[in-house]
């Protein structure tokens, strides 16, 4: 038995991803995240959005919430307020996020309500057979952009941090280890923290776009991700083609339920 | 002689919720019914408890519908454009049975309408707003003190029947400043957030339904490690496909209702003993037409009056009864013709039943309604 | 039963003067509703709050038949007052209703100049227009009224607003 199988409901499982998912790697980075970080299993909710990787909620033995498509950060926002000791993390993916939750994704980071958010980016809708998201990259295909979509997509860390995240940071599926390092750092941070985890999904995205299997998926990650020092070194021609993980931005800024503590306070009340 | 004071009544909703143990209230704001989230902004955290304006009016009742799942009682409050953006999560809290209390102040649609204006527009989106199958409660006060009393009902029903309520203001009440004389906090009763009858060892299932045929949910971060979904799930609370189960939670969910019915019927009945005709009539309207009633029999005709709080489910039995005494009921609304539905379905063709819509930006006049129930005497009578 | 109509334009602050006029019945034990107009009419446009007071329970909320109507503005007079009760009262501020309405009763005072002049400011003007109100319709102690007044207003002003009262109410026999 392995240290982290009791953060899964193991009555639940297999889970329903396709063979090759990138997510179940994702979640397990999560679970041994939360390990090292010794969270309360009683103590502690995830709370996902509609898609592929909101799924994981019901294979993560701890309270959970399968909210619907897009909510998840205000579910969790509520949660978060009603009860500031639970360690409430989010799982969503490119769609649930910065599609149809788009808006709820930028206030939560406003905000800085203490959330663990951690974006499943598969750069499509898998669920639902494979339909374009915010972040399909410019050219790649999907069952509504069969010519290449035209549609710019955002990069998430840079909204995040523009939004008041205070902890942003982007990993793999295929560097797993630094995955789970950059989601334990985000739980370390008292406030809105966001991590992009980008994961591949071979059967929806990488069949229509030629990539290959998940093997390929992932060496293609192991080959373009590069550490944000080093990134941050390369000149700008030898960027082409390669994208930066690691923190992005660290910062502090009064955590929510403690700003409104005050508010409280001001008010003459009492918790 | 208790709390008497002149108040509002969306001031008196946010007090009543706040009396009953609201102390949770996310929202967005939206004319007719700020006053209620201003006020609850200022009430809450006096009492510890928590205010949040959303983003949106999405996020307004996801915020809420969060914080309720996580134990606290619960408060958001929109009119008739909010309304409709917050209804796919109203089908979330019934399907996901999570306690929730929705204060709507109808206004004029549809769209933005004519946003200080009064109307009844929101009758038949209060009980098939949603997609799919559930039942709905909604109460609609008709004065600014039953507005106080209105929201306690509606969370203690929140709570009780875990299910979402639905507080059926209008900008008329919702607007108004009338003398109160509110209860005091012991003398209210409140209904306690249900909890979980045995631990995880024992067997407890959160979905499981109690005698009542409403289950008894954990609180988040009780130790139980519930999961809660808007897929259709078994007693686990995960999710199933089973046509089996899906059946049998749908027909739960209504007969949790069902079973309560009567109990959760409120009405006034006016002038009815030797009445020969009705008024049926609610919310804000239900005011213009007992002084009409008055005018009326002043006049001599035998005309009562029934006056419904309980718009959801809809009160079958008294009309039923009504239109069995009486030849003809008239149902003025400030819309096109909601519930005038609905109570000509009850009446089964055994008492005429006819429409006085209005949907100009006014509410009635006495004398409008009066003169409406003097043409339907005479059309009677041909 | 009594019907009162306060209008004028956004601002001049009508509809906080209808309120403490209900605070004030309701004090005294009368039963009291109190409504108003919201909206783009309220900003500038004409508009109107409305008091109904009575000893007994008051349905419907609105003025039908108004026994006061209270103009404090040209606009306000010619869109408010046609549906006065015939024995009713029209009260004008005599400067801002240079026409007034052909009505055979009616009451006017200087309300918006009184506040310039001796309160200080147009801000108390509505004040000075309470005042009246409880003056002539007879309806809530006066008394009531400045208690009523004194709560309500920041305590650095209640002096200011309770001279307003005062010259409004001695402003007619």
């Amino acid at each position: 038995m392995r240290s982290y199988d009791k953060y899964f409901r193991e009555n639940r499982l297999p889970h329903m991803w396709c063979p090759g998912c990138g997510n179940g790697i994702v979640m397990k980075a999560i679970v041994q995240a939360i390990e090292a970080k010794n969270l309360d299993q009683d103590k502690t909710v995830i709370v996902s959005g509609i898609g592929c990787s909101s799924r994981a909620s019901g294979y993560m033995n701890f309270d959970t919430l399968h909210t619907a498509h897009g909510r998840a950060i205000p579910f969790a926002t509520g949660i978060k307020l009603a009860n500031p000791e639970l360690n409430v993390i989010v799982i969503t993916g490119d769609g649930d996020c910065t599609a149809i939750g788009g808006n709820h994704f930028i206030h939560g980071a406003r905000r800085n309500v203490d959330l663990t958010v951690i974006l499943f980016n598969n750069n499509i809708y898998g669920m639902t057979g494979g339909q374009a998201s915010p972040l399909t990259p410019l050219g790649k295909k999907a069952t509504t952009a069969p010519y290449g979509s035209v549609d710019r997509p955002f990069d998430p860390c840079h909204l995040a941090e523009a939004a008041g995240a205070t902890y942003v940071a982007r990993s793999t599926a295929y560097h797993v280890k630094h995955l789970s390092d950059m989601i334990f750092q985000g739980m370390g941070n008292k406030g809105f923290s966001f991590i992009e985890a980008i994961t591949q999904c071979p059967i929806a995205y990488g069949r229509k776009n030629k990539l290959g299997d998940a093997p390929e998926m992932l060496k293609w990650m192991s080959e373009t991700a590069v550490m944000k020092a080093a990134y941050d070194k390369l000149p700008e021609e030898k960027r082409e083609g390669k994208f930066p993980i690691g923190v992005f931005y660290n910062s502090e800024f009064t955590e929510y339920t403690t700003a409104y503590q005050k508010v409280i306070d001001l008010a003459g009340g009492a918790r | 002689m208790g709390n008497i004071k002149l108040m509002q009544g969306n001031e008196a909703c946010a007090e009543g919720a706040l009396a009953a143990g609201v102390r949770f209230f996310g929202g967005y704001p939206i004319t007719p019914s700020t006053e209620i989230a201003e006020s609850m902004a200022v009430m809450l955290p006096k009492v510890g408890g928590t205010f949040i304006q959303m983003e949106d009016e999405i996020a307004g009742i996801a915020v809420v519908l969060g914080a309720s799942l996580a134990g606290k009682k619960v408060l958001t409050a929109t009119s008739g454009p909010g309304f409709s953006l917050k209804q796919e999560l109203i089908g979330y809290a019934a399907i996901a049975e999570i306690p929730l209390v929705i204060a709507n102040v109808q206004r004029l649609g549809p769209s933005t309408g004519q946003p200080t204006s009064p109307a009844q527009g929101d009758v038949m989106q209060a009980r098939w707003g949603t997609h799919g199958d559930h039942p709905m409660i909604a109460l609609s006060p008709w004065t600014v003190k039953e507005s106080f009393e209105v929201a306690v009902k509606a969370v203690n029903y929140a709570e009780r029947f875990r299910t979402p309520v639905i507080i059926l203001l209008d900008e008329i009440v919702g607007h108004l400043r009338e003398k109160v004389e509110l209860p005091d906090a012991k003398d209210i009763e409140i209904y306690p957030r249900r909890r979980p009858d045995c631990s995880r060892e024992q067997g407890y299932e959160p979905y499981r339904p109690a005698a009542d045929l409403v289950p008894n949910v954990a609180d988040f971060g009780t130790g139980n490690r519930i999961h809660v979904t808007g897929l259709v799930h078994d007693e686990t609370g995960f999710p199933s496909g089973s046509p089996k189960v899906t059946e049998e939670s749908i027909r739960r969910l209504h007969q949790k209702i069902e079973i309560v019915q009567d109990e959760i019927t409120h009405y006034d009945e006016f002038f009815m003993e030797d009445a020969e005709y009705a008024v049926v009539s609610y919310g804000g309207t239900a005011r213009t037409a007992y002084a009409a009633v008055l005018e009326a029999r002043n006049k001599g005709i035998k005309v009562g009056m029934v006056r419904l709080m309980t718009i959801w489910p809809f009160a079958d039995k008294i009309v039923k009864k009504v239109a069995n005494q009486v030849k003809a009921i008239l149902v003025p609304e400030l819309n096109y013709g909601q519930l005038v539905n609905e109570v000509e379905r009850a009446a089964g063709g055994k008492a005429k039943v006819k429409l006085l819509a209005k949907y100009n930006t006014e509410i009635f006049t006495p004398n409008e309604i009066c003169t409406a129930i003097e043409d339907l005497t005479a059309e009677v009578a041909d | 039963m009594k019907q009162i109509r306060l209008s004028g334009s956004g601002g001049q602050g009508v509809i906080t003067a209808a309120i403490i006029f209900a605070e004030g019945a309701v004090k005294e034990g009368k039963e009291a509703v109190q409504s108003q107009s919201y909206g783009p009419e309220a900003r500038g446009g004409a508009s109107k709050a409305e008091v109904i007071i009575s000893d007994q329970a008051i349905y419907h909320p609105k003025v039908t038949t108004p026994d006061i109507v209270l103009a404090m503005t040209q606009q306000a007079a010619d869109k408010y007052y046609d549906d006065l009760h015939e024995d009713g009262i029209l009260i004008v501020d005599e400067d801002l209703v240079p026409n007034v309405p052909n009505f055979p009763n009616v009451i006017k005072v200087p309300i918006t100049r009184i506040a310039v002049e001796q309160v200080g400011k147009s801000l108390f003007a509505n004040m000075v227009a309470l005042g009246l109100l409880v003056k002539v319709s007879g309806l809530v102690s006066f008394d009531v009224i400045k208690e009523t007044v004194a709560k309500r207003v920041p305590p650095a002003t209640i002096e200011k607003n309770t001279m307003a009262l005062e010259l409004g109410f001695d402003a007619v026999k």
